[in-house]
């Protein structure tokens, strides 16, 4: 680009002696733009100097700018003697923010809109034209680089040597595995690690069937759950009411007498007779689709729904999606009541819980 | 002893030319001053989109400060009562102590999110500038690519960072991401617990995330952004025909004075928008949702606006799972295409649009003039047809509001995105190609025919016609040429009313006395219009 000075300048004009002390400072900068084959075309100013326009636009400058020093200070008095610990209630510390936000918008607006006057009306106008220079190279050019470059892999000589390019990437291949070799050794982790992907809470450990808990980790009676009402329930187990046990979260249902007629005969299509108790069902709450927990229960209809996607389960039909983006049905948990009257439950799973994924039988 | 005299006012020039002795700085200075810049208030959006990036930066690093990237889980006891006593994950408590026990901390939480969302709000809407008027082409595909990158790599940005908080919303998300690295073929239970260390959600997804939100992606983008705007300044930037206006040359501003100063004012601007924004629109009450817990989930739970079509791709996709049995039998869950197959052809084809555009045109030449939207129907009518597609999908992924907020079955929003998505997508596409042939219609009219002047003339035998400015000069029958400029349609465009009378309290009477310019010959004062009667003169 450092080319295109001189020469391309308007025809018959003299460069400008910049060194001669006569010349003023305009014309050497627009010596200056000629020189990057910028024409200033139209250079005007906006206001007279001394006018009575100038100095109102000077005025409003500083106006701006003394709003932001207000504004600043107003931010700065805040920040520091405002009352800003939370307290219940409509304290005068739920103002703190947005009068934080307040003075620190106004003060950088204010400085903001002080430049942007200075610079659009109290400087002057211009129009310039600069060339673009985007062409190609010349063919010369492009051939001189192009040679050298060929040049370059002729003196290597791979062609002659082919030696030294196939011990090349024999060599260097490897390297580039090393350097990804930890970051992939390091993260891969086995999915299937203690059939992890297939179990949950629930399975029973050393033969003990596992009671289903409620959030605060009491067992549940059957009595403890009205006709028509449901229960978010957990595996009663060590953290079993965690995100460590993510998969187990169980809505235990009590269905009543007439659903619980449709759910049984339902349940025995699928070879699944005795995974209710009495009018009793439960079913994983984490979704198949996407794994959201499917906790709306619509009573009435026996539907649950699933509020991330609205993938809707019919409760009295296996949980079997009927709506939604949800392909699979919402596992049962068999459930019976041990001898102590509390829910267990008399196995894991027999369905895989929770969200779809390539391997799963 | 002598002293040497230390003349003050010689030091600017003395450091000047010691800098310039030692890297030659004058003449690529020189050029960096004197850069012209075409000015059009639509070529500001990415100044956007790059200033909120800067303030992201600055409030991200104040918030790494206070914020703790770990799963290890605390029992809370800060000063926000309602939450006291409950066990959650340092990472939330320390994103609750920035909002309550960090003086200042909540404002700069809300500020961050805020340009997150005016990023990516910023990005999305100069990306439509730079399609709807033809500034990918030739010689600028690389940068149009770059730009798409920046898109998806910001979302990837604004994911990772509203996970932090592992509130409950954010968990909730989470888990979804999970599902979608779950419902890769072959490789997705593998990815998902290589990323996630373990089954979902394992104790250090924070901490990964955490690390990639502050350093590797910010890493990225920065990188990206540099070369987009170091092509911008290379190529030079595009410009809307108009007098004077090639292909070969830039007409516009110099960077200084003038263009500079206009920026560095409107970074504050945007800056303080922000600021005001961040402290009186709240955004992410995280302490509303509570701790992320695999059980716990409310309605309405809606992603950052960016991320909502995917949202509503997913809920619109209906339940068609593939089977293939072999062996014990492999799944290709619904899941999967909204959510990976879906986006990975939106990026496919953004990023070959403008090759798929050049070769359709069989267009190999440079262009640095922007063409009005009307003028390439095709093109506006695919990218109508897109941003169609992209609002449906967006509604979509707020339909469960919607329903609830109109009172409209949920299942019949459901069907309506399912249908819409069909349907939207060609009607936009048809309406808009229309619209732009009437617009070019209409441009060519009033090139032939003059403006419309709303004086209606009664002819001697009765009728009625309304007289037309001709744009042309001679007996206004002269034929303009469409050259893809504006066309004035409305008198007043062409000077036909008196200049406005200034002042905001009182008229100022007197015209400004013209100015003088050192390089320009003084202005002359504008000579007189008549104004365009109904033939009698003025009144």
């Amino acid at each position: 680009m450092s080319t295109h000075t001189e020469h391309q300048a308007p025809q018959g004009r003299q460069p400008l002696d910049v060194l001669d002390p006569r010349v003023s400072r305009f014309d050497i900068v627009q010596e200056g733009a000629r020189r990057d084959d910028i024409e200033i075309v139209h250079y005007e100013p906006q206001v007279v100097p001394g006018s009575k326009a100038e100095r109102r636009m000077t005025r409003t400058v500083a106006s701006f700018f003394l709003l932001t020093g207000l504004a600043a200070t107003a931010f700065l008095i805040i920040y520091i003697w405002w009352p800003w610990q939370w307290h219940p209630g409509r304290g005068g510390d739920k103002y703190y923010t947005p009068l934080l936000g307040l003075t620190l918008g106004v003060a950088l607006l204010g400085i903001g809109f002080g430049i942007l006057t200075w610079g659009k009306k109290l400087l002057p106008k211009e129009v310039s034209i600069q060339g673009r220079h985007d062409g190609p190279g010349t063919a010369e050019d492009r051939k001189i680089t192009g040679e050298t470059m060929l040049y370059l892999a002729e003196e290597m000589g791979v062609r002659r040597r082919p030696l030294l390019g196939v011990s090349l990437v024999a060599g260097l291949l490897p390297v580039g595995a090393v350097a990804a070799a930890p970051l992939v050794g390091g993260l891969i982790k086995q999915p299937h690690e203690n059939n992890q992907m297939f179990t949950t809470g629930f399975a029973p450990a050393d033969g003990h069937k596992v009671r289903l808990v409620r959030e605060d980790g009491r067992p549940i009676r059957p009595a403890d759950i009205s006709a028509g009402g449901q229960l978010t329930v957990f595996p009663g187990i060590s953290h079993g009411v965690s995100n460590r046990h993510a998969d187990s979260p169980t809505l235990l249902i009590h269905l009543r007498e007439s659903d619980a007629v449709a759910s049984r005969e339902a349940n025995a299509r699928v070879g699944h007779e005795d995974y209710m108790w009495g009018n009793y069902a439960a079913f994983s709450k984490i979704c198949t689709h996407a794994g959201c927990p499917a906790s709306l229960y619509e009573q009435q209809t026996n539907r649950l729904l699933c509020p991330c996607h609205q993938s809707q389960f019919l409760i009295t039909d296996n949980a079997r999606p009927v709506f939604g983006p949800a392909s699979r049905r919402l596992p049962q948990l068999p459930i019976e009541v041990d001898e102590e009257g509390f829910f267990v439950a008399k196995s894991d799973y027999t369905e895989t819980v929770g969200p779809d994924f390539w391997e799963r039988p | 002893m002598k002293r040497r005299k230390f003349d003050v006012a010689a030091v600017p020039a003395k450091t000047a030319g010691a800098v310039d002795d030692r890297f030659q700085v004058a003449t690529p200075l020189r050029k960096l001053l004197n850069k012209v810049f075409p000015d059009h208030w639509s070529f500001l959006l990415g100044e956007i989109a790059l200033f909120s990036f800067v303030v992201l930066l600055l409030t991200g690093v104040f918030l790494t400060f206070f914020f703790e990237p770990a799963m290890t889980e605390v029992v809370y006891n800060g000063s926000y009562a309602p939450l006291r006593g409950t066990p959650m994950s340092a990472a939330y408590a320390s994103s609750l102590d920035i909002s309550f026990d960090v003086r200042g901390g909540l404002i700069m939480r809300q500020m961050h999110h805020w340009s997150a969302l005016l990023f990516m709000a910023s990005i999305v809407v100069h990306m439509l500038r730079v399609f709807f008027t033809g500034a990918f082409r030739k010689p600028r595909e690389t940068n149009w690519i770059i730009g798409s990158l920046l898109f998806w790599v910001g979302f990837l940005a604004g994911f990772t960072g509203y996970s932090l908080p592992d509130d409950g919303l954010s968990g909730t998300g989470l888990r979804i991401a999970s599902a979608i690295m779950l419902s890769i073929p072959v490789i997705g239970s593998w990815l998902t617990s290589s990323i996630f260390g373990g089954e979902f959600p394992g104790t250090i997804i924070i901490s990964r995330f955490y690390i990639a939100h502050v350093l590797l992606i910010p890493g990225l983008l920065l990188a990206l952004i540099g070369v987009h705007l170091g092509l911008v300044f290379k190529q030079k930037h595009t410009q809307w025909p108009g007098p004077g206006r090639t292909n070969e040359n830039v007409v516009g501003e110099r960077m200084f004075p003038r263009y500079a100063l206009k920026q560095g004012g409107f970074f504050m601007v945007v800056f303080g928008v922000i600021a005001l924004m961040g402290g009186l629109f709240q955004i992410n009450p995280i302490w509303y949702f509570g701790p992320y817990e695999a059980w716990v989930v409310s309605a309405a739970s809606q992603p950052d606006w960016y991320v909502m079509f995917l949202d509503g791709s997913t809920r619109l996709m209906p339940a068609w799972e593939v089977h293939i049995p072999i062996g014990d039998g492999y799944v290709i869950p619904p899941l999967f295409w909204p959510t990976v197959v879906l986006p990975g052809i939106l990026v496919g084809i953004s990023l070959a649009y403008p090759f798929l555009e050049a070769r359709h045109l069989k267009d190999r030449k440079h262009h640095n003039l922007l063409q009005r939207p009307r003028d390439v129907p095709a093109r506006t009518a695919a990218g109508a047809m897109a941003l169609a597609f992209f609002v449906v999908l967006t509604l979509s992924g707020a339909n469960d509001v919607i329903a609830d907020k109109f009172q409209i079955s949920l299942n019949a929003m459901t069907w309506a995105g399912r249908i819409g998505l069909l349907i939207a997508p060609p009607v936009a596409y048809y309406v808009t190609y229309r619209l732009c042939l009437g617009l070019q219609q209409h441009d060519r009219e009033v090139l032939a025919h003059g403006v419309e002047t709303g004086i209606i003339r009664r002819l001697p035998d009765g009728r009625f016609v309304e007289v037309h400015q001709p744009l042309a000069s001679g007996d206004g029958h002269a034929e303009l040429d469409y050259v893809g400029w504006v066309v004035p349609k409305k008198m007043n465009r062409l000077g036909a009313l008196g200049p406005a009378i200034r002042g905001f309290f009182y008229p100022i009477e007197k015209p400004a006395e013209a100015p003088v310019s050192p390089g320009h010959p003084p202005v002359e004062p504008r000579t007189e219009r008549e104004e365009i009667g109904s033939g009698e003169g003025r009144r």
